[in-house]
Order: C-alpha cells, then sequence, then structure tokens
C-alpha cells in the first residue's frame, strides 16, 4: 500500500487538468512542467483546459501490469487538446471497435487506480467520445 | 583523446536461467570475455543494468561484481539509462579508456528477469516511461509502442502484416546463433496468427523477457596494433536524449534522440549511413526497427517498413539488421542488451559470425535504445587491419 501523497500533490492536474501557460511565447502546457518545452522560459502561471481534443492514436490493452488487472482489456489513447497539447490517458464509456484516429473526446473524472481493498482510491481523468 | 579498442567479447545463452542469479551471469560473461582478451587485471567495471533492485531485490551491482568475480579493491559502477543501460555502461567504460584515466575497463550488462511473475515484469518495465503521466493511467510498455505502431500504420497506409519481414528476418538470424533465446522460424502465417498484446502489438512483433549477461573489455588501441590480429576500434559513441514521455514530442513517428545519436556518431566517425555494412538496432518491437531505421538515415520518413518488405534487412540485403537474432530472437535482458548488441558486430568485424556472416563487414553500427526513445546511444566499430 502506498501514501495517498502522490495523489494529493497531482489533484490539480488529475481533477481539474490544470496545466500551465507560457507568458513568454503563450504555449499551453500539460503536463505541467514550469520550463516550457517551445521556448525554455520558466513557465508557472495556471491555464485550466477545456478538456476537449481528439484521439491521435490508441491501443487496447491485452495484458495489463500489475495493479490494473481487474480492469482488462482497456483502450488507452494520446489525446490531442484543443489547446495543442497531447496527453495519455484512458479512454471510457465507448468499447474499443467504436475508436477510431481523429475522434472527438471529452475528459471526465474516473477511478484510475486502486491500492487493493483497503488502500487509497485514485482518481483522475479518462476520455468519453464528446457529447454535442 | 586515445583511439579506442574492443580486446574481448563474451556472452550467456539468452534466456530462462532458473540455476543462475545476476552474480553468476555476470561472472560467466566477463570471464568469457577477459580470457578472449587475455587480461587477468582491469581498472574499472561499469555493469549496465535496468531492473536488479526492482525484479531481484538488488542494488550495488558494481562493488557486488567485481567482488564476485575476485575483482575486489576495482573501481566500479552500476549505470542505469532504462533498455540503453548496457550500451551507456559501454559508453562509460569508453570515456574513460579514450580520456587516459584507464586503461584496461571490463564492461558488464546484466539482467535477471525471470525471478518475477509476468504481471510484475510488464510493472518493471514501464518504470522506463513517465510513471505519473504514462504508467499511471494504465499504460505498459508494449501499449506506448502500440500507440506509435498505430500511428504510423495510419498516417503511411501500412497494413497490420507488413511489419512480418522484421521478425521472419530476426528469427531467421537467431536460429544459426547458439547464444540466442529463441531458434524457431517464424512464418507470415504464424505471425499474422499470434495472440494480441496490446493491439496492434502481437506477441511476435514483441522482444521477449529475459535472463542474460553479456560482457567487452576496452584498451588503448595502440596496445593492440601490430598484434597481428584485426582491431576493432570504437570509432564513435554519442548519446542523446529526447522526452521521457511520447506526448511530449513534437512529433511521436520521429524519434529525435535516435537521430541526434546516429549523426552525432557519424560526424564522429567521419563517414555515412552508405558506408555502415550492418546495423544492431533495438527491435524490441518492429515498429522501433522501423522508426530506428528512419532516424538513422537508411529509410526516409515512413518508408523503414518498406525497406524490411523489399528484403533489404536481411544479411545479403543493402543494411542487414538484427544479425544474430536482435532483440526478437536472440532475447531482451534489457540492461544487458546494448553489450550484446555490440558483442555481436565484434563478432561480425572479426568474420566470426557463421552462417550470418555479412560479407566483408568492416563497419558496424549498434544502437541501443532506452525508454520509448528517450535515451538513446550509438555505437559505430570500424575493422582496422
Amino acid at each position: 500500500m502506498s501514501l495517498p501523497s502522490k495523489n494529493w500533490r497531482l489533484r490539480n492536474q488529475r481533477y481539474r487538468l490544470v496545466g500551465e501557460i507560457c507568458e513568454k511565447c503563450g504555449a499551453a502546457i500539460f503536463p505541467p512542467r514550469d520550463v516550457c518545452p517551445e521556448c525554455e522560459a520558466p513557465a508557472q502561471t495556471p491555464y485550466v483546459f477545456s478538456g476537449r481534443g481528439e484521439v491521435y492514436s490508441y491501443s487496447t490493452v491485452y495484458h495489463p501490469p500489475a495493479g490494473f488487472e481487474k480492469y482488462a482489456p482497456y483502450t488507452v489513447a494520446l489525446v490531442r487538446l484543443e489547446e495543442g497539447p497531447m496527453l495519455t490517458a484512458q479512454l471510457t464509456d465507448v468499447a474499443p471497435e467504436e475508436v477510431h484516429i481523429g475522434m472527438p473526446v471529452e475528459m471526465v473524472t474516473r477511478q484510475i487506480q486502486t491500492d487493493g481493498d483497503e488502500g487509497v482510491i485514485a482518481y483522475g481523468y479518462k476520455f468519453r467520445p464528446r457529447m454535442g | 583523446m586515445r583511439d579506442v579498442a574492443i580486446i574481448g567479447i563474451g556472452q550467456t545463452k539468452v534466456g530462462e536461467h532458473w540455476e543462475k542469479d545476476l552474480r553468476h551471469l555476470s561472472l560467466e560473461a566477463l570471464q568469457a570475455a577477459m580470457r578472449d582478451a587475455g587480461v587477468e587485471h582491469v581498472d574499472a567495471l561499469y555493469v549496465g543494468n535496468m531492473l536488479s533492485g526492482e525484479l531481484t531485490g538488488q542494488e550495488h551491482l558494481g562493488a557486488l561484481v567485481a567482488d564476485f568475480a575476485g575483482l575486489r579493491g576495482v573501481e566500479a559502477v552500476k549505470v542505469e539509462a532504462a533498455c540503453g543501460s548496457g550500451a551507456a555502461a559501454l559508453r562509460l567504460g569508453y570515456v574513460a579508456v579514450a580520456g587516459g584515466l584507464a586503461d584496461v575497463v571490463l564492461v558488464v550488462g546484466v539482467e535477471k528477469m525471470t525471478d518475477a511473475t509476468g504481471p510484475e515484469a510488464t510493472a518493471a518495465l514501464a518504470m522506463a516511461a513517465d510513471a505519473d503521466h504514462e504508467v499511471a493511467h494504465g499504460l505498459t510498455f508494449v501499449a506506448l509502442n502500440a500507440l506509435l505502431m498505430r500511428r504510423y500504420m495510419y498516417e503511411y497506409g501500412y497494413k497490420k502484416e507488413d511489419f512480418a519481414p522484421f521478425t521472419i528476418n530476426a528469427h531467421a538470424n537467431g536460429m544459426n546463433n547458439p547464444y540466442a533465446m529463441f531458434h524457431m522460424k517464424v512464418t507470415p502465417e504464424a505471425y499474422a496468427r499470434a495472440r494480441m498484446i496490446a493491439d496492434p502489438i502481437n506477441l511476435l512483433d514483441s522482444s521477449p523477457v529475459a535472463d542474460g549477461a553479456a560482457a567487452v573489455v576496452l584498451a588503448p588501441a595502440d596496445w593492440v596494433r601490430g598484434s597481428g590480429k584485426p582491431v576493432i576500434r570504437i570509432a564513435a559513441s554519442a548519446v542523446a536524449t529526447d522526452t521521457v514521455a511520447i506526448h511530449d514530442r513534437r512529433d511521436p513517428l520521429v524519434l529525435e534522440a535516435a537521430a541526434l545519436s546516429a549523426w552525432r556518431a557519424y560526424q564522429q566517425a567521419d563517414i555515412g549511413p552508405e558506408e555502415v555494412d550492418l546495423f544492431e538496432l533495438h527491435d524490441a518491437f518492429s515498429i522501433m526497427a522501423a522508426l530506428s531505421l528512419e532516424a538513422a538515415g537508411f529509410a526516409r520518413r515512413g518508408e523503414g517498413v518498406r525497406l524490411a518488405l523489399d528484403g533489404e534487412i536481411t544479411p545479403q540485403g543493402r543494411i542487414p539488421v538484427a544479425t544474430m537474432g536482435g532483440l526478437k530472437a536472440r532475447g531482451h535482458p534489457v540492461g544487458a542488451t546494448g553489450v550484446y548488441q555490440v558483442v555481436e558486430v565484434v563478432q561480425q568485424l572479426r568474420g566470426e559470425a557463421g552462417a550470418n556472416q555479412v560479407p566483408d563487414a568492416r563497419v558496424g553500427m549498434a544502437q541501443n535504445i532506452g525508454g520509448s526513445g528517450a535515451t538513446v546511444i550509438t555505437h559505430i566499430l570500424i575493422r582496422d587491419c
């Protein structure tokens, strides 16, 4: 069983998709990294992403790592956010055969992992087909 | 800087070594390399390893291996760069000898993976990726490569079966390598039928979890010139890095660190890709082989798979790869792989590759990749004589 400190530390990005914006070049940054990957200026101004994006690529995982056995098979994706950055997440509320590259998706908050029967439940972002 | 030569090589068979642990695997490989080099003492030992702590509960391999091998007192450290750990250790050995800080250096790559269960090994290998932003979402290392393969197929219009030649070539070559894990031919039909791991990557796209150790002995090239034996010189040694997470890359289908590392190596060796006689690339998955061929300048963007379909990657082709089986058929004991690749290049340049000998091989390149392309280490070896 691990301590909940890591989930707590990541709460803003995991629950609300809070990244950063570079004051110098205007690049939107997710996950937050404190130094702009485009112009290398310090970038620590919080920026809340819309949660809308589209599928860049996807895969269905049949052989999960330890800790994810009960979820398998599940579908993971690279999602290009409409503000520019890409992130890695699971897809939800969709059958694997319905997923395609370019599919519009939106962020929802879901359980992403549990630490045994008595451990901490980690919540975070997943993406589902966009509603309207 | 001094020219550096590889004066000895050694390796264990790759496989499931139930009777051998990290120490015994290391010892077998390093004693073979020291015998081959004809040396009894070394100035330093670098041990490339990724997962000894996670999978066997043992860290501190520098001192552990040195002591077990009867080298107590020698300078020794473990070097870690995910699946690139083996070549990273060689890089440090090269720096020490080229810089004149040591004369005879022993480099060992070792991994012991079969003491853990499948899901444990899968979780451990994922440590090469971004723990908070990739792995926390259930991504395995296979899944990350699957995302790349799916996008590659989409952008360039390839079908799944177009990737089969990488596996077929690797397994055909592994048949003739006594140190390879698999001695089993793969047919296009078997590839098409293989069990899916993370769609579209199936079992026969994937290199196997395995145990193994490989070793080389380095020394100043001047020491062995004029000895009558071919001098295998390290003509280039170059490391480059990229983002650990795939989603942070400008274009995920371009392995920027692989390109940087390869082109730095070409500059150091003062050659171009057209002069390379064989390329031991990092075919942990078929898609990585395709992307590596493109990054290193052997194929244009989107044409790595085409090169394989055209038969140019076999020992008789334009740029032979995985000549002794590669990661796919020789096996992929992760921290040892980078050293196995270099050992195999030396076998080719010495003319000791048996049925898989690339005719007149004089220039060989090995490229070891950590993670999904975040650390890439390229070595070019040239036979002088």
